[in-house]
Order: structure tokens, then C-alpha cells, then sequence
């Protein structure tokens, strides 16, 4: 048994954490916190230098052509830097959705541009309260353009493409939902920066007004493209979500063995070392799921979803839990602006939201355990 | 990233699973694989007895504790050889029972400590089955505690007379030695005036009365000890070192990586899958799936954290300090599904018997049996430091007993 990541990918995991170390520390990502920029733009472009941006994308649509378990080790590290930066949207949403669904053409066209840094893209699913779910697609595709208003659409203001869910029946099925690629700088397209917990990665609303549409795989199979996006993005935001974790604990504990009160270090008191204990434990099950979900993606095995839901579940339970707890060992400290705490803490409700909430991936990890028990 | 063998362990895997298949008592498969708490009750048979056969038979087919060196019984299989033996023998593995403290715990302490003499004589015969060792260590007031306890040895010429009272004793009934950690010297802090022995539980002066425990059940001991005669010979590590030789036990203890830990979610799952509400099957209702997520999440993260740890080892490394968590995570959630699943039961879930409304109540089994999984072999509070301090690399506590003579720290509070 080989379950872990290999001496390579490691290797390139440590590459990552240098760089982020130096590219991304605090005071970098406190620029973009503090509203003075929309995104870390130079680290983007060190990101893309670096070969990250497109780790997973195929040589020939220049990418590094490695795989998605070096995506995962990148993904733990952009975590644990709470980088600025449109990653997950671009790197796990459009440019996965470009690799299960797209054509030659849109390959060509936007792979080769995620991998060299050149354009953003993002996902277009929601239209406000709810889960993902076909029934919550109203925007509309006919005659090649896009009608409705979609919100919120993480990174949607910076975006250059977003890949949109459009309704192009009604028949209450899922086939009832095509996806559609659109250009957002092209007309038609209106774009309202909205704030949100984690003004790190920006959230938006797009109003597209007749605006023009490809289709991005076949008429009728949107919702099945987008599960197995949802799928694969639940794995790659869970290693962000077990990086974030690691971090938010280090920062509990280092905190704790340097903080003096009733003469002695706060870490020498069980209320203390007990809460920082947990944080471990919950850190320690969200990566070895994460680990699970790594290997059903970098295989493409049939226990995906499972995977995918049991990691999805962990991972956001488990960087609540340690984003929360860090500011509680932080004591009244850990409630200002000046400490880094609250930047994981709005880091880690903003995830725990994104590709569907927790109850929403606890209710598919139920219906995928069952299908397989049937199976 | 791979779950698959490596050719070597693929072969040893086909040796064993060989063996398993053309030795294992079959008729008792059944009844094995359905019993997953607590101590193993068989219908027709004592455990003991069936332990004993198949310890024996594995002993002669080189099967036993095989992690050992070839001289004391063993097969001197690497970790990861242990690992595939443990999961080909599969439920087998729970006839073992009667002899997991002796090859944890008791069988590396003589290793490490015994003379050579003593490791030749008693090892083989712990690794066969045929003679069984308990470990006498928790006392009614030394429990997380453990080196504050009282059983006093006193030498005698080349002996050591022995009184006190242990505890928690697990098959002290049929135990034919035991690890003792005795006071040999009260006039020097707790840590530093405890001696390591062992002892021949038939000897005068030994008594062994059975703990009715809270779940009405009985598979614990107390060992009374009244001026038990112990040689010198018997003695493991130097006079005064006996901490430093239960860590050595402990650490062992907590080195059981194969060992799978009942969480109680799969039983779980079984029976919300199958329990009708008022408003349809309880999987169905929202409330009900959020809370079966959670768990089997957790489940299934501990059962990964298991195979990173399976992972190192077949790599010959050490694994990562990540096992530790594994039954301070299924102790809870174990009582915690219990107690969610009689919820779900309403009013009958008040009932202990054999009632169909409970599914013969397992899950109230569950409850009362369940406090124990968090508390022996560390309590949950003591993992968490445990955790805190190895792992984290906080503070230990400030000791106030630390350098205190032990007959001068206080034993009551008020």
C-alpha cells in the first residue's frame, strides 16, 4: 500500500510553500483584504511562471501535464497561504469544466491561456439562495444567448470567461440544463462586485442581457458536466480547506506556547491544550479523506463521489473548526483586525459555502453510501 | 497513490491467506462476524478454550506474534507483515483477545528487560497460547494517575513481598502470569520509587475477584496481593526504573495500527436505513442524514488515517504521530450514535430485552458499554494531552507532586 504522495509530488509541494511563503505572506494578502486591489496580480502571474496554474492541464494545451495529485499538494499550500488569487475558480471550476466537456477549439482557445496566467475564468451556477440543483437554474439559453442574472459568482468581477448553467428545457429533469461558455468582456454582460465574508476572494453578480454563448458540451448533459466538476473541485477545495486547517492550528498553537497569563504559558492549561488537541484531530481526518478523495480523482475511480462528499464534509468541518478555535486561543487578540486570525475564520465560512454547504454534501454523501450499498 | 501490494507483500499476503483458509476454525465464522463490541461471547464455546486452539495452531505454523524474533516464537515478520497477517486473519483475529496484552504489552517488556534465560522461557510459551499474562498496573487510586499507585514490594533477601490491590485487570481469572509495577521505595517522588516485575498469578497470597462493571457485565478484575513472595530474578529493569519500563509497555499498547476500532457506523447506517418514522425512513429525513454524514465521514477518516499510517510502514518508515487519534475519536462517536439511534427509537428505546422495536438492543448496548471505550487504556482526557504534548509540543502540566516525597503528597482533597 502506497497511500501517500510521492517523493516528486512532495517535493513540489515544498517548492510551493517556499514560494508562497515569499510571494504570499500576510501583509501581501492584506493588500487585497483591505480592498486595495482585486486580486494579487503579480502572484498570479508568479503562479503561472511557476507552472501551477496549469499543473493538471495536458502539455499539449500548455500545461505542465502532470496531474491532479500535484494540483492537490498545491492546493494545500494555496490553503494554507490564503492566496488572493482566482485559483480555485479558474484552476478547479472552468479550466476542469474545459477538460470533461470542451471542445478542441474552447481547449485550445482558454486552457493555454489559464496555464500562462493570461485569463481568468470562473463558474456561473448559482441565482441566489440555495443549493446546487437543476431546479435552481432560471437563467435562460436560446438562439446562442444567455438571459438571467447570476449570483454569487466567486471572482466573477476579474473573470475573463465564466462557464455558465443555463435551463434549455422544462421537463423537471436534469437534462433540462445545458452549460454554456461565455465571454465577459464581450457585450450583453454586466458585472456588480458584491462583498462578502472573505474579501480575499471576491464575489459577484452578472446580469447577461442577450449575451452570446457557446455551448460547452452537449445540449441536455449540463447537470452531469457539472456534478462531476462539483466532484472534482469538492477534492481540490478540500486540500485548501486541510492547508487552511494546518495553518490555523500552527497559528493556535504557536500562539499558546507564547502567551503568558497566571504566570505561565496559556498552552500549559488543559482548557487550552485540549481545544488545540481537537483542532488536530478534526485537521488530522479532513486530510486523510482529502488523501482518499485525491486518489478516486487522480485515478478516476468510480468511488469519486463518495470520496469526493466524505472529503468535502471533513475538510469544511474540520477548517471551521480549527479558523473558529484559533481566534478563541487568541483570546480578545484574536478579534482584531490586525491579527491574522479572522482572515481564516472568513476563509473558511466563505468555502464552507461555495460548492454547496455542508448539509447539502452531507445529504449527497448519504444518497452516494446508499447507491453504493445497493449497487 | 495506490492501495495494491508490493510484490513481496502480495506474496506473504497469498502465504497467509493460504494458511487462514486451510486452518481457520470456519464453523465459528458466522458468529464472529457479527459481535463487533466488547468482549466476544460464543454460543457453545468458551473464548478462552478457542483462543487457546487457535493460538496453538498458528504458534506451529509460525503464525504467532510473528513480529518476534524467531528465538522467543515469533516468525521476525517486519510491521507491515504484521499489518496483512492481522487482515487476513480477519474476525479470526478476535479469538486472539484472551492474548493481546501478553504480545502487546507484557511479551515486549520481558524482551526489552528479561534476562535471556527468562525471555527463553516465557516468551515462546505467551507466543503459543499455552500460558496467558495480564498487566497489574491501574490501582483503585492510581488510574490516569498510574504513578501514584500504592502495592508496595519490599525486599527480603532475594525476594520481594508484595501488598496492594490492583485493578481493571483484564483475564486475571485465567491469567497464568502478570506484569506487576510495585512501590519499592516511598521515600522518593512517585516516578522514582517504582520497580517493574512479574509474577506466577498462582501464587499464595494472589486473589483475583471479578468488578461487576456498570453495563451489569464482568470482564474486569481486582488483584488483591497479601505478602505475595516474588524472586529477584523476576524483576524487570533495575530497582527504582520501573517508570521507564511501563513506558516502554504503554508505547506498545499504542503501537496496535491494525487494530479497527469499533465507531458503530455501520450499524448505524443499517438501521436508519431500515427504521420507518412517522413521515417515511428515517434515512430520508434531513435531520437523520446530517448527523449519519458526519459520522461516517469521521469513519471513514480514521479508517485513511490508518492506511497512511499501513503506507509508512510498508515503506519502512515510522509512521507519523497520526494513529494517536483513533480511539479518542471512536469512543465518542460511538456513544453518541447509541444515544442518537435510541432517540430515533422514541419511547421504546427504553427497552433492553429482545425487542424488535430495538433490533435485540444493540444500541442500548451500545450506551451503557460505551463510557469504558473512553476511558480504559488512556481516558479521552488523557489522549488529548497526550496529543497536546507529543504531537503539538505544548507544555506538560505543571506537576505539583513532582518532587515530593510520595509518602508526603496528599490522597484526599478535603
Amino acid at each position: 500500500m502506497n497511500f501517500d504522495f510521492s517523493d516528486d509530488q512532495k517535493q513540489l509541494r515544498d517548492q510551493a510553500r517556499k514560494f508562497l511563503a515569499e510571494k504570499c505572506s500576510p501583509k501581501a494578502v492584506r493588500v487585497v483584504l483591505d480592498g486595495k486591489a482585486p486580486y494579487d496580480k503579480e502572484l498570479w502571474k508568479g503562479l503561472a511562471e511557476m507552472g501551477f496554474l496549469g499543473v493538471a492541464i495536458p502539455e499539449e494545451f500548455g500545461g505542465a501535464g502532470a496531474g491532479h495529485l500535484e494540483l492537490c499538494v498545491i492546493a494545500e499550500e494555496m490553503g494554507r497561504a490564503n492566496a488572493p488569487v482566482p485559483f480555485s475558480s479558474t484552476v478547479y471550476l472552468a479550466a476542469e469544466a474545459l477538460l470533461i466537456a470542451g471542445s478542441e477549439a474552447q481547449k485550445k482557445k482558454w486552457l493555454p491561456a489559464i496555464a500562462s496566467g493570461e485569463a481568468i475564468g470562473t463558474l456561473a451556477l448559482f441565482e441566489g439562495k440555495g443549493n446546487p440543483s437543476p431546479k435552481n437554474v432560471k437563467l435562460t439559453a436560446a438562439n446562442g444567448v444567455l438571459n438571467g442574472v447570476k449570483k454569487p459568482i466567486a471572482d466573477g468581477a476579474v473573470a475573463d470567461f465564466a462557464v455558465v448553467a443555463a435551463r434549455t428545457g422544462s421537463s423537471g429533469r436534469d437534462s433540462d440544463i445545458s452549460l454554456f461558455l461565455v465571454d465577459l468582456k464581450a457585450g450583453g454582460v454586466e458585472v456588480k462586485s458584491l462583498t462578502n465574508l472573505d474579501p480575499t476572494r471576491g464575489q459577484a453578480e452578472i446580469t447577461f442581457k442577450d449575451a452570446k454563448a457557446e455551448p460547452l458540451g452537449a445540449a441536455g448533459e449540463g447537470w452531469s458536466i457539472l456534478s462531476q466538476v462539483l466532484d472534482r473541485a469538492a477534492v481540490l477545495c478540500a486540500f485548501e480547506q486541510v492547508g487552511g486547517s494546518d495553518r490555523a492550528l500552527e497559528m493556535g498553537r504557536d500562539y499558546a506556547l507564547d502567551r503568558i497569563a497566571f504566570g505561565r504559558q496559556i498552552g500549559s492549561f488543559q482548557a487550552v491544550k485540549h481545544m488545540l488537541a481537537d483542532m488536530y484531530v478534526s485537521a488530522t481526518l479532513a486530510r486523510s479523506n482529502s488523501y482518499y478523495g485525491a486518489w478516486a480523482l487522480s485515478t478516476n475511480a468510480a468511488e469519486l463521489p463518495e470520496a469526493a462528499a466524505a472529503a468535502r464534509i471533513s475538510a469544511t468541518q474540520a477548517f471551521q473548526h480549527c479558523a473558529k478555535n484559533n481566534i478563541q486561543v487568541h483570546g480578545g487578540m484574536g478579534f482584531t483586525w490586525e491579527f491574522d486570525c479572522h482572515m481564516y475564520y472568513r476563509r473558511a465560512n466563505a468555502m464552507a459555502l461555495g460548492l454547496g454547504s455542508l448539509s447539502y454534501w452531507e445529504d449527497q454523501l448519504i444518497d452516494r453510501m446508499r447507491k453504493k450499498n445497493a449497487a | 497513490m495506490n492501495f495494491d501490494d508490493t510484490p513481496q507483500e502480495a506474496a506473504f499476503r497469498q502465504t497467509a491467506r493460504q494458511w487462514v483458509e486451510a486452518n481457520a476454525p470456519k464453523e465459528l465464522h458466522a458468529e464472529l462476524s457479527k459481535s463487533s463490541l466488547g468482549r466476544i461471547r460464543l454460543a457453545k464455546h468458551d473464548i478462552v478454550d478457542v483462543g487457546k486452539a487457535w493460538q496453538k495452531k498458528k504458534f506451529e505454523g509460525n503464525w504467532a506474534c510473528l513480529h518476534w524474533p524467531r528465538e522467543y516464537g515469533g516468525r521476525g515478520a517486519t510491521p507491515i507483515e504484521k499489518v496483512i497477517w492481522q487482515q487476513e486473519e480477519g474476525v479470526y483475529g478476535k479469538l486472539t483477545q484472551p492474548f493481546q496484552i501478553g504480545e502487546g504489552m507484557c511479551g515486549p517488556t520481558v524482551m526489552a528487560f528479561g534476562s535471556e534465560d527468562a525471555k527463553r522461557r516465557y516468551l515462546p510459551k505467551l507466543a503459543s497460547g499455552e500460558e496467558i499474562w495480564c498487566q497489574l498496573f491501574s490501582e483503585p487510586s492510581a488510574g490516569s494517575d498510574v504513578a501514584g499507585l500504592r502495592t508496595r514490594a519490599e525486599k527480603k533477601g532475594d525476594n520481594w513481598i508484595v501488598n496492594g490491590q490492583k485493578i481493571w485487570t483484564s483475564g486475571a481469572h485465567y491469567s497464568d502470569y502478570g506484569l506487576l509495577i510495585a512501590r519499592t521505595d516511598p521515600n522518593v517522588p512517585k516516578h522514582k520509587g517504582l520497580t517493574m516485575f512479574f509474577l506466577d498469578m498462582k501464587s499464595p497470597g494472589v486473589e483475583v475477584r471479578p468488578i461487576k462493571q456498570a453495563n451489569g457485565m464482568q470482564e474486569f478484575n481486582e488483584v488483591y496481593f497479601t505478602d505475595v513472595v516474588i524472586p529477584d530474578s523476576q524483576r524487570l529493569g533495575a530497582v527504582g526504573e520501573g517508570w521507564s519500563v511501563s513506558l516502554t509497555t504503554l508505547m506498545n499498547e499504542r503501537m496496535s495500527i491494525g487494530a479497527r476500532l469499533a465507531t458503530g457506523v455501520p450499524e448505524m447506517f443499517e438501521f436508519c436505513s431500515d427504521l420507518m418514522l412517522e413521515d417515511g425512513l428515517a434515512i430520508d429525513d434531513p435531520a437523520v442524514r446530517s448527523k449519519l454524514a458526519s459520522w461516517a465521514a469521521k469513519s471513514s477518516g480514521l479508517k485513511y488515517t490508518s492506511y497512511r499510517t499501513i503506507s509508512a510502514l510498508s515503506k519502512g518508515e515510522r509512521p507519523g504521530p497520526e494513529n494517536s487519534i483513533g480511539k479518542l475519536v471512536s469512543g465518542m462517536m460511538l456513544q453518541d450514535i447509541a444515544t442518537y439511534a435510541m432517540d430515533l427509537q422514541g419511547a421504546a428505546g427504553v427497552l433492553t430485552g429482545n425487542d424488535e422495536e430495538t433490533v435485540q438492543g444493540q444500541f442500548q448496548q451500545m450506551l451503557l458499554s460505551s463510557p469504558s471505550m473512553r476511558i480504559a487504556g488512556g481516558t479521552d482526557e488523557i489522549l488529548r494531552n497526550i496529543i497536546a504534548e507529543r504531537v503539538l509540543g505544548l507544555p506538560g502540566d505543571i506537576r505539583v507532586d513532582k518532587d515530593v516525597p510520595y509518602n508526603k503528597i496528599p490522597t484526599k482533597g478535603r
